[in-house]
Order: structure tokens, then C-alpha cells, then sequence
């Protein structure tokens, strides 16, 4: 150090030699960049809102989600005491919207970080082994890919039984193979890279490649791709609730209000869309959150 | 059994007669008839269509303290070694000798004990590097994962990347994309340097590299090689900058050894056809000795079905029958048995109209 300051007081040319980097980690440095943007800062915030409100709903709804009054049934938007109006049993909309969060976000979120676990270990597993492994498993993978999801998903429903666990694991096993295949293709390409064999001759083993090489790798893709399914699976649970194999009536379920408001859309028709308007700020929200995600997660500028 | 008797033999001569010093005869790495098939699937259900033959039977040694060149055209067979070197892939035949014990066979050494004391360093100074390491992670991460504490492998990653000529204070949280080639290569040296290698192999370690980085990775390379008493692999396919690091070299052509010798007798007075039409290819410095024929012509034969008897002698310009009949042997060439060619040109009694006039006590032997 000190001959450094001998130098640059001798030369002409005195290089300013910036002080170290804050040593950072991987998941500091994402976090640092993720913070940066404004975008998925914001998303984040809004989420965090309808999280919160539905967590804290009993503090927060102003009236009983479940109160039914036939007097005063599709109240517009502004009404006195209603202010986002009411459902067409005169149910407080502001109040079951917040109320639905609950079950929604559950619907979307836990199925969606189950099927992330699961079709990811078993996509890099087998995307890591390669071969006849590789082969077997994505072959019963592909047994999944022939049906379309909302069948599977009916037809899964249909035979696990109605209610809201079973409508979970539902979901849960229909997002399980598209994640799965990602993680599998993603695994492949990252596999063959000479950076992993260079780590293999360095003498590391599988599981320490897996979690130091293959992760770092493709966990952005995978997460990006995952939250990309939690709208889908929001939606796809209201399908079932509709259908009688999720979540029943008089639970609070934006896709299951969605689908009784359907027949007052012509009455009235704002009423009818607020559902459908907090499934797409939700979905819209993971989105961008996940893309900023993304990006951050890139090293590279 | 032609040929089991004749690496033997010259393994025999590489023992007796080491390049470098009196006691350290005892080669650090040798190989024995080292065999590699590359299954080709792609048949009626992934039934094999054929086998590239990578590496056929090849067999040298290492002696410590010395550098070993590989050369040869794209193909030949020399990363398919270095990766067997390493065992990165299995060979199929053949055997690996660490100190004079067995790689990965009864009695010998583990694979895991092999990457202990032998390292690599790849061509692609960008593609080996992990885009999501920082150049400190990435020398610490095979120390880490041998089991050293976190802090103890970041310290030596450290102590390293100084040693390779890299700041750490300026570089060690530096991204691949942050770093210029000759840096990225850097990173990768001390990657290999931090497992505390005995044998580093350098497969086309300063290909990529323009020449003026190259100039200063090689210079690195010999400087580390005296600080460290290292052995080197060197494979390139660059003549002038193996005969510029190298004790002896190599020649592969095919999935075969061609020709071993030192490297200022192979360069001078090479045995083997195919050597020579290499070293006659370098461009020389005097613009009035343009090179406008290529030394060697046609392409490189097929590895899946490679011409019988003597690989080269498809292009070679003084084969004959005898060429296609029997496979060549490594043979002394001139009169220094470190320096061998497999060329029936240059053994005694091949047949070949060229072969050299045996002695009369084994022209008698033949007689007999």
C-alpha cells in the first residue's frame, strides 16, 4: 500500500485507483440491482398491498363479506356505504374483493412454489444426469403434455374430489411438467457448458456443480417462467371453482366471483369486471415483477 | 501384440534415458495404449452406426519437471487426451499411471486423488468461466467444494489470482464479462493453480488469445512452471509456440502418436512424413519464402473409418503398398532413441523402400 502512494505521488499521470467493491454476494448483488428498478419496485409494492390486505382482511374489510341484503343488489360503484358497490346478492364488493385475495393468492401462489420445487429438482436432476435417466424421466413428463391443462386439470379434479385441498394439489400437478421441462432444457444447455466440466475437474462433485453451477444458471429462467404461471393458475382455479371442483359458492374467490357476476354483466357490467380487474393487476404485477427479476438475476449490464 | 511390445518398449526408453534430470526418471504421468470410441447412435433405435475413433492406442510419458507439446490438426484426437488425461471421459481401453499407479484401478488411485494433483486449462478462456461467478468464486469454488471453509478458500483464491498477475483487490469481484481475455485466462490458471497441481494440461490454452495476450500468457505459464516445479501437457496446434515452450513433443495424427522427440530434433530432422509437411507448413518471416502449396493435401480422413495400415499414408507423399498393409511402429529415428516415428520409412526391415539399411548383426537376425 504504501509503496502504491509512493508511486502515484512520483508519476505524472496519477491514477485513481478506486477503493474496492463492497464485497457482495451473488443474491446481495441481485438484491442491489433488483432495488435499482423502478418497475419492479412498484410491482412489488402493489403486491405487497393486496397481500397484506388480504392477510389483515378482517381489520380492513368495512362490512361482512358473507351479509347478503336483496335490497340492495348491484349497487353502482360509489354508492353510500358500498364503495366499489355490491355483488348480486347485495354482498359488499370492496369487502369480498379483499376477502377473495385470500383464497386466490393461495390458489396461485402455493400450487405454483410446489410445482417450482418439484418440477425444477426433477428438471435439473434430470437435465444434469442426461442420457437414458434424462430419457425416462422427460418421457413421463411428456405423458402430461398430451392432455391440454384446463382438461388435466378438470380431469385431476374430477378424480381427486371437490374442495379447496384437493383443487390445490390439482393445480400443483398440472404446472408441475411445464416447469419441469424448462428447468430440463435450461439444465441441458448449462450442462455441456466448458464451465462445468472445468468445475468437474477441479474435482467437485455432482451436487456441489448442481447447487454452485447449474442454479446460478438457471433459476432466473425458472422463476421468471413460474410467476409467469401464477396468473394462470389464478384463473385456472376459478375454473374449477365454477365447475363445481374447487372452491364452493359462498367462499370469497375472485375467479368464483367473476364467474357469478358473469350473469349481471349486462346490468351491471363494472360490477361484473372488478374480479377480473384485481386478477389482472395481480398477474401483471408477478410479471413485471419477475421480469425485473430477470434482469436483475443477469450480471451483465 | 505388434504394438504391445513396442510401447513397451519405449516406455522402457523413456525410463531409462529421462529428458530432464539423473534421478527424477520416473515419469509423473504415462499412459499405456490409451484407447477412445465415440459411439455413434443415430441408427434404428440409437443402435451404434459406428465408432469415432478418437484416440486409438496411444501411449507416452511424462517426466517431471518437463513439458510435454501436443500437436497436431483439428481432430486428431488431442483434446479427446487431455480430457482422458483428466477423466473427463473414460477411456476404453488403456491405462493411466500416476506416479506409477494405476488411475481408477485396483490397487491405484482414485479418480478424485487424480484431479488432486493434475488440472487442466481449457481453450475457451470465456465459455469455462460460470457467468454468474465472480473471478474469486470461480477459484474458490472447487477448493470449496473439496471441503476447505469458505474464508480459507477465499483467501486462497486470493493469494491466487496475485500470483497469476491479477489484482485482487481490483479483480476478485469481477464478473467474466468484466474481463479481458487475457484475464479471463488468468482466472482460469488460477483456477487450476488454487487445487495445488502437480501437472497442469493446457489444452489450446492460448489459442484464443491474440498474440500479444498470448505472448504474456505464455510467458506467465513458463514464469508459474519454474516458481511452482510444475509439468505441463501443452496441447496447440500452433508449431512455434510449442516449440517455443516445450521439452519434447508430440505428434498426433489420426487418434495416433506419430512421432515423440525433442523438440529441437523434431523440429530439425523430423522422422515421420506427416511432421515434417507440419513444420514445413509454419509461415515463414522472410517474405521472399511464401508458402503458396499447402505441404499437406486432401483433408483429414474419416476417424469412423480410418485407412488401414498407416493412417496417413492417404496423403502421405512416399507411401507405398507396404503402408497400407501393416500398421507402423514407433521406431528410433537417426540414432537417438528418445526421438521415435511410427513411419515405416524409418524402420529397419519394414518393406518399405526407404527404410533404413539394418545393421549386419540384425540383418543376420532377419536372415535368420
Amino acid at each position: 500500500m504504501s509503496s502504491s502512494t509512493a508511486n502515484s505521488t512520483q508519476a505524472q499521470i496519477e491514477i485513481v485507483r478506486r477503493p474496492a467493491r463492497i464485497q457482495l454476494t451473488y443474491w446481495q448483488g441481485v438484491g442491489r440491482r433488483l432495488r435499482r428498478d423502478p418497475i419492479p419496485m412498484v410491482c412489488g409494492g402493489i403486491l405487497v398491498l393486496i397481500i397484506a390486505a388480504a392477510i389483515f382482511a378482517p381489520w380492513i374489510a368495512p362490512m361482512d363479506p358473507y351479509k347478503t341484503s336483496l335490497l340492495q343488489r348491484l349497487q353502482p360503484i360509489g354508492s353510500p356505504g358500498h364503495l366499489l358497490g355490491t355483488d348480486e346478492l347485495g354482498r359488499d364488493m370492496l369487502s369480498r374483493l379483499i376477502y377473495g385475495g385470500r383464497v386466490s393468492l393461495l390458489m396461485g401462489l402455493l400450487p405454483i412454489t410446489i410445482a417450482t420445487l418439484v418440477g425444477s429438482s426433477v428438471g435439473i436432476v434430470a437435465g444434469f444426469l442426461g442420457g437414458k435417466t434424462n430419457m425416462v424421466i422427460m418421457r413421463i413428463i411428456d405423458v402430461f403434455f398430451a392432455f391440454p391443462s384446463v382438461l388435466l386439470a378438470v380431469g385431476l379434479a374430477g378424480a381427486l374430489g371437490a374442495g379447496p385441498v384437493n383443487c390445490l394439489i390439482c393445480l400443483a400437478l398440472v404446472f408441475t411438467p411445464p416447469i419441469t421441462r424448462v428447468a430440463e432444457s435450461a439444465t441441458t444447455q448449462i450442462r455441456n457448458q466448458d464451465f462445468v466440466e472445468a468445475a468437474r475437474a477441479t474435482g467437485a462433485s455432482a451436487p456441489s456443480i448442481i447447487v454452485g453451477h447449474v442454479m446460478t444458471n438457471v433459476s432466473s429462467l425458472i422463476l421468471t417462467y413460474a410467476s409467469s404461471l401464477i396468473s394462470v393458475a389464478i384463473v385456472l382455479s376459478s375454473g374449477l371453482s365454477f365447475l363445481g371442483l374447487g372452491i364452493a359458492p359462498p367462499t370469497a374467490d375472485w375467479g368464483l366471483m367473476l364467474n357469478t357476476l358473469r350473469q349481471s354483466i349486462f346490468i351491471a357490467p363494472v360490477n361484473a369486471v372488478l374480479p377480473g380487474v384485481m386478477i389482472l393487476i395481480t398477474s401483471v404485477c408477478f410479471n413485471l415483477l419477475s421480469d425485473g427479476l430477470r434482469t436483475a438475476m443477469d450480471v451483465k449490464p | 501384440m505388434n504394438s504391445a511390445s513396442a510401447t513397451t518398449e519405449r516406455s522402457a526408453r523413456s525410463r531409462a534415458g529421462p529428458w530432464n534430470a539423473g534421478e527424477e526418471d520416473r515419469p509423473v504421468l504415462s499412459v499405456h495404449e490409451l484407447k477412445k470410441y465415440f459411439r455413434l447412435s443415430g441408427g434404428l433405435f440409437g443402435a451404434a452406426r459406428g465408432y469415432v475413433q478418437a484416440v486409438d492406442g496411444v501411449s507416452f510419458s511424462v517426466s517431471k519437471g518437463e513439458t510435454l507439446g501436443v500437436v497436431g490438426e483439428s481432430g486428431c484426437g488431442k483434446s479427446t487426451t487431455a480430457r482422458l488425461l483428466i477423466r473427463l471421459i473414460k477411456p476404453d481401453q488403456g491405462r493411466i499411471l500416476l506416479d506409477g499407479q494405476d488411475v481408477d484401478g485396483p490397487n491405484g488411485i482414485s479418480v478424485r486423488a487424480l484431479r488432486h494433483q493434475v488440472q487442466m486449462v481449457f481453450q475457451d478462456s470465456y465459455a469455462s468461466l460460470n457467468p454468474r461467478h465472480t473471478a474469486a468464486e470461480e477459484v474458490s469454488f472447487g477448493l470449496s467444494a473439496q471441503g476447505v471453509a469458505r474464508a480459507e478458500a477465499r483467501n486462497r483464491a486470493k493469494q491466487v489470482l496475485d500470483f497469476v498477475g491479477l489484482d485482487p483487490g481490483v479483480f476478485a469481484d469481477r464478473y467474466p464479462h468484466e474481463l479481458s481475455g487475457g484475464q479471463r485466462q488468468r482466472v482460469n490458471i488460477a483456477r487450476a493453480l488454487a487445487i495445488n497441481p502437480r501437472v497442469l494440461i493446457l489444452d489450446e490454452a492460448v489459442s484464443s488469445l491474440d498474440k500479444s495476450v498470448e505472448a504474456q500468457v505464455l510467458n506467465l505459464l513458463i514464469d508459474i512452471k519454474n516458481r511452482l516445479g510444475l509439468t505441463y501437457v501443452f496441447i496447440s496446434h500452433d508449431l512455434n509456440v510449442v516449440q517455443f515452450v516445450s521439452d519434447r513433443v508430440l505428434v498426433m495424427y489420426l487418434g495416433k502418436v506419430v512421432e515423440i522427440g525433442p523438440v529441437e530434433k523434431v523440429y530439425r530432422s523430423a522422422g515421420h512424413p506427416y511432421t515434417r509437411a507440419l513444420i514445413a507448413s509454419r509461415l515463414s518471416m522472410n517474405p521472399r519464402r511464401r508458402i503458396a502449396a499447402p505441404p499437406v493435401m486432401g483433408d483429414l480422413p474419416s476417424p469412423i473409418n480410418p485407412p488401414s495400415g498407416c493412417r496417413f499414408r492417404t496423403r502421405c507423399p512416399i507411401a507405398e503398398p507396404v503402408c497400407a498393409e501393416n500398421e507402423p511402429l514407433l521406431a528410433a529415428v537417426g540414432d537417438d532413441s528418445l526421438h521415435v516415428a511410427a513411419c515405416h520409412a524409418m524402420a529397419p526391415r519394414s518393406g518399405h523402400s526407404l527404410a533404413p539399411v539394418p545393421m549386419s548383426r540384425t540383418a543376420s537376425a532377419s536372415g535368420a
